[in-house]
């Protein structure tokens, strides 16, 4: 405790010591503070520089890539920039939905890092006025092969699980998946959905003078300080011990903020003027960006603020990363009638300040004035660094030829790949969330999106969260495109119009200009897709600096995508309904195989040059495929993905009520079977609908077989008929990830 | 009838259980909360489930010392119809209304999805309207649903028929593979499934909706 209670240095002393390049601020950056003030900071405004200039909130590395995104459409409300993007979705509604990352304090604090990562996501759609309908989560580990990968599952499945089954939302969806590259550095990516009457939409936004700046809920405490910082950084063997920044998550505390949050947002219009969530860099973070964007200044008095221990410094009130806090701007005169909305609550809420016209961010603490700077030097004046780029060299010269995979033993590649854990189904693990509180879940997890019914409309949701780094890491462009594209496909085969997107960017350290290239190139292929499919990111993350060691994560871009059902009678899912039904295959296979998952199956590992994509046949495959759902033409809709034709058609018998198989004709090379050609859907149709189904589909659909009623897949190809035993497959599938985690 | 659901802090499925009676049944409800000191004019108590108080000491051990408990404990020694689904189950336990505790599952995680169940006895004011149809399925949604108590009391139940579902594939450990009970005089129900998720074709499942409809039935007699 000594070392937290010790007195702060001087500024003289800060200027000659240089504490904050552990704080991940360089020696430029603090002398442009110095600039900025026309003086020496003080330790606390130091700190306060350094942990808004961090990459986690001012996006000063990423901010040239994410200016190239794509963000306009007339769906969109609300795009970047506010706690969450907003979505028309008709009849005064919007869907408000995004996605973050909380990598760091995953790897060191599993539980706790995974918890305060959807506590976090979730304040973020509440902060917009928007009730959270669900959550979605994006993993990625190391291989299942050791002891840590599988403690740091098991933990922030638990994490995940824990807090979202006691605040009372489904946890409905999203992708786990395995790859030696995240073995130091696990991606803990979560999504929140919301929706909103767009007559209550808020911003966070501190305007008119005199105005209240109002704390509620949680106390803060000495958690998480420097979170920011710690979340800018690249790990080695020296920061294992880091817990100190790690929050501590309390969902039943965010379950009541959430309830009062709300009833004020629609209850009490005229006292509101914004609302803002205090995440990363907690007090310092909100406070700055709500008068930084209103054009105002703004004055704390520190004293005010409920702290969790006595003698907190104005440096750690600050910096505190402690959880469920909100920050309100409040009419003047109509503070008595928040305060009362929060003690129904019996939460705390205390006026902690009040908006100037100065422009100046001040704090006072026990009387003294101990911070005085501009507000938009801390928020929209931080720096911004257009980092230099050098194309990889795993890039400059990749085998042109596909790998061709050994399928001799046909049946048994299959039980292999189904063996992957990234194949393998993730039942035990979402069966531990909460699926269904709140009674809307129409399609829960292990279909390609999750469906939830919006109560009192016909209309629904569909929601996805995807991403496949291997495919960008092999062709960072084009692995960007399919990564919006792949989730599109995802909504589309659920019978939705896709709407618009958030992103996680997930990297490694963008000062390397190989990763950067990384960064900005696959930031282009997204962008490709976003405008061919009518897709506009609207919020999103960024996570850099994913190393360990010198040794970055796989360029990672994840992609969450909603898309609207405008009648719920056009739900699909992937399930086979009834033997006899036909089925087809949408789109056309060629030899996809780099970067697939049975060339890492088979060779152990991906190389190459990324097989052929085109976002105009990816665009007109998708709208002919939602034309015919919408037209009540099918039965069964799937996408086609990581492990190819075979693994999508098993995976539709293995969630089928009665246990179906399949009969298929395949005249193509019995490999490709498994190959990873984007762009393609499993259909079926039921008999009586196949003449109206082939006209509406053209030549894009094939027929290939029909259901069986019994559990296998009748293989015929030149003749020779393979049979694939689904009952058995289906345990090799099941109990694949079980068996890992003992 | 009039329905009242109980909202203690943290409770998170209050809402299914307001629209399962309302917009499903067609009967009224009213979200009544913890605070509340009287239930007059209501025809049915409904504890929902959630995490009342986080949880926090045991669940239930804390939501059983607020204000309304007093009348809900009223209500059902008045013969009143009581239901209380997963954490309404642990509430009435903690309350003494019901006999037993609910433990943390034997695989020691929250465990959710749909369980086979078969009704031990229709003749009560929840399960008359299944008729002969004694083989249903409801959701779980549960980290502590492992009922226990002592064999004494496990005969008293099967004497009196306070068994109502059992687990036909015992998911979380409970003794005698019980998911839920009635008290002696019958009016008072604890079960860990959820009837409040399967009253809707759309969401796949309406194996809950008869439930209601005994209670309905029975305060209309």
């Amino acid at each position: 405790m000594t070392e937290l209670t010790k007195s702060e240095l001087t500024p003289e002393e800060i200027r000659d010591q240089k504490p904050y390049l552990a704080w991940s601020m360089t020696e430029e950056e603090y002398q442009r503070a110095c600039q900025i003030l026309k003086r020496l900071p003080n330790y606390t405004e130091t700190g306060l520089f350094a942990v808004m200039w961090s990459e986690h909130c001012s996006y000063k590395n990423s901010k040239p890539v994410l200016k190239q995104f794509h963000t306009t459409g007339k769906q969109v409300l609300q795009g970047p920039g506010e706690g969450a993007g907003i979505v028309n979705i008709g009849d005064g509604q919007a869907v408000v939905f995004k996605a973050e990352s909380h990598n760091h304090p995953s790897a060191v604090e599993p539980y706790e890092g995974a918890a305060t990562g959807v506590g976090g996501i979730i304040r973020d759609i509440f902060s917009m006025g928007a009730q959270p309908i669900a959550v979605l989560d994006s993993l990625r580990f190391g291989e299942l092969d050791n002891a840590k990968t599988k403690y740091l599952v098991s933990q922030v499945v638990k994490g995940i699980a824990d807090y979202g089954n006691c605040i009372g939302l489904p946890t409905v969806g999203g992708e786990t998946s395995f790859d030696t590259t995240y073995e130091g550095n696990p991606l803990v990516n979560a999504m929140c959905v919301g929706i909103l009457d767009q007559k209550d939409m808020q911003v966070g936004q501190a305007k008119g003078f005199d105005n209240s700046i109002i704390y509620v809920g949680a106390k803060t405490g000495r958690d998480g300080i420097h979170g920011a910082t710690f979340a800018s950084e690249e790990f080695s063997d020296d920061n294992e011990s880091d817990r100190s920044a790690v929050q501590v998550g309390d969902p039943f505390m965010e379950k009541l903020l959430m309830d009062a949050c709300i009833e004020v947002v629609r209850e009490h219009k005229t006292a509101l003027v914004g609302i803002q969530d205090m995440g990363a860099a907690g007090l310092v973070s909100s406070s700055a960006e709500m008068a930084s964007k209103a054009g105002t200044g703004m004055v704390l008095d520190l004293d005010k603020v409920p702290v969790r221990e006595s003698q907190m410094t104005p440096y750690e009130m600050m910096l505190s990363e402690s959880q469920e806090r909100m920050l309100l701007c409040v009419n003047k005169g109509y503070e008595q009638e928040i305060f009362d909305v929060f003690a129904r609550y019996n939460l705390d809420a205390v006026k902690i300040g009040h908006v100037t016209e100065s422009k100046q961010y001040r704090l006072y603490h026990h009387g003294q004035l101990v911070t005085d700077v501009p507000a938009d030097a801390l928020a929209s004046d931080a720096p911004v660094y257009h980092r230099p780029k050098q194309l990889p060299e795993r890039l400059k010269q990749p085998k042109a030829t596909q790998f061709q995979p050994d399928v001799t033993d046909l049946p048994a590649v299959f039980y292999q790949l189904l063996a992957q854990p990234t194949i393998a189904s993730k039942k035990s693990i979402y069966e531990t969330y909460d699926t269904q509180v709140r009674t809307n879940t129409v399609v829960k997890p292990g279909s390609d999106a999750a469906v939830l019914r919006i109560r009192g409309t016909k209309k629904a949701l569909a929601m996805t969260m995807d991403g496949n780094a291997r495919y960008i890491y092999l062709d960072p462009r084009q692995g960007g495109a399919i990564a919006v594209s792949e989730a599109a496909r995802n909504l589309v085969a659920a019978g939705a119009k896709p709407l618009a997107m958030t992103d996680c960017l997930n990297y490694g350290n963008p000062e390397k200009p190989e990763h950067f290239y990384d960064l900005e190139t696959s930031g282009l292929g997204l962008t490709d897709a976003c405008k061919a499919l009518d897709t506009p990111v609207i919020s999103g993350n960024v996570s850099l600096y994913n190393e360990t060691n010198g040794q970055a994560i796989y360029p990672t871009p994840v992609v969450g995508m909603v898309g609207l059902i405008k009648d719920t009678k056009d739900i699909q899912t992937l399930a086979f309904k009834n033997a006899d039904d036909l089925i087809y295959l949408v789109g056309t296979t060629a030899a996809s195989f780099n970067g697939s998952e049975i060339q890492k199956m088979q060779a152990g590992a991906i190389s190459g040059q990324l097989f052929d994509f085109d976002l105009e046949v990816e665009k007109a495959n998708q709208d002919l495929m939602l034309k015919t759902i919408q037209a009540g033409l099918t039965q069964s809709v799937h996408d086609i993905s990581k492990g190819g034709f075979l693994t999508a058609l098993a995976e539709s018998s293995f969630n089928s009520k009665a246990n179906l198989g399949a009969a298929i004709q395949w005249s193509q090379d019995l490999s490709w079977l498994f190959s990873e050609t984007q762009s393609r859907f499993i259909v079926t149709v039921a008999p009586k609908d196949q003449v109206a189904f082939e006209t509406a589909m053209g030549t894009k659909a094939q027929l290939l077989g029909q259901v069986l009623a019994q559990p296998e897949i009748q293989l015929t190809h030149e003749q020779a008929t393979t049979t694939i035993d689904l009952t058995k497959a289906k345990e090799i599938w099941e109990a694949t990830i079980p068996c890992l985690m003992k | 009838m009039r329905f009242a659901v109980i909202v203690f802090p943290g409770s998170n499925c209050d809402e299914d259980m307001y629209y399962a009676v309302t917009d499903q049944l067609g009967e009224t409800a009213e979200l009544v909360s913890y605070t509340a000191t009287t239930l007059a004019g209501f025809d049915g108590v409904l504890i929902p489930g959630g995490f009342s108080y986080g949880d926090y000491l045991r669940c239930g051990a804390i939501a059983r010392f607020s204000p309304i408990m007093p009348a809900i404990i009223e209500f059902a020694n008045n013969g009143g119809l009581v239901l209380g689904v997963c954490n309404g189950f642990q509430i009435l336990t903690e309350a003494g209304l019901l006999p037993g505790a609910l433990r943390e599952n034997k695989t020691l995680n929250f465990i959710c999805k749909d369980a086979p169940l078969k009704i031990e006895n229709t003749q009560t004011a929840f399960t008359s309207a299944y008729g002969q149809n004694t083989e249903i399925r409801l959701p779980i949604a549960h980290g502590e649903g492992n009922y226990y108590c002592d064999e004494a009391t496990l005969a008293q139940l099967k004497a009196n028929h306070q068994i109502v579902f059992t687990y036909q594939d015992n998911p979380n450990g409970s003794v005698a593979d019980i998911a839920g009970i009635t008290n002696e005089a019958g009016n008072v129900l604890g079960m860990m499934p959820h009837p409040e998720r399967a009253v809707e074709w759309l969401l796949g499942n309406t194996d809950g909706l008869p439930l209601f409809e005994s209670m309905a039935a029975k305060v209309r007699q």
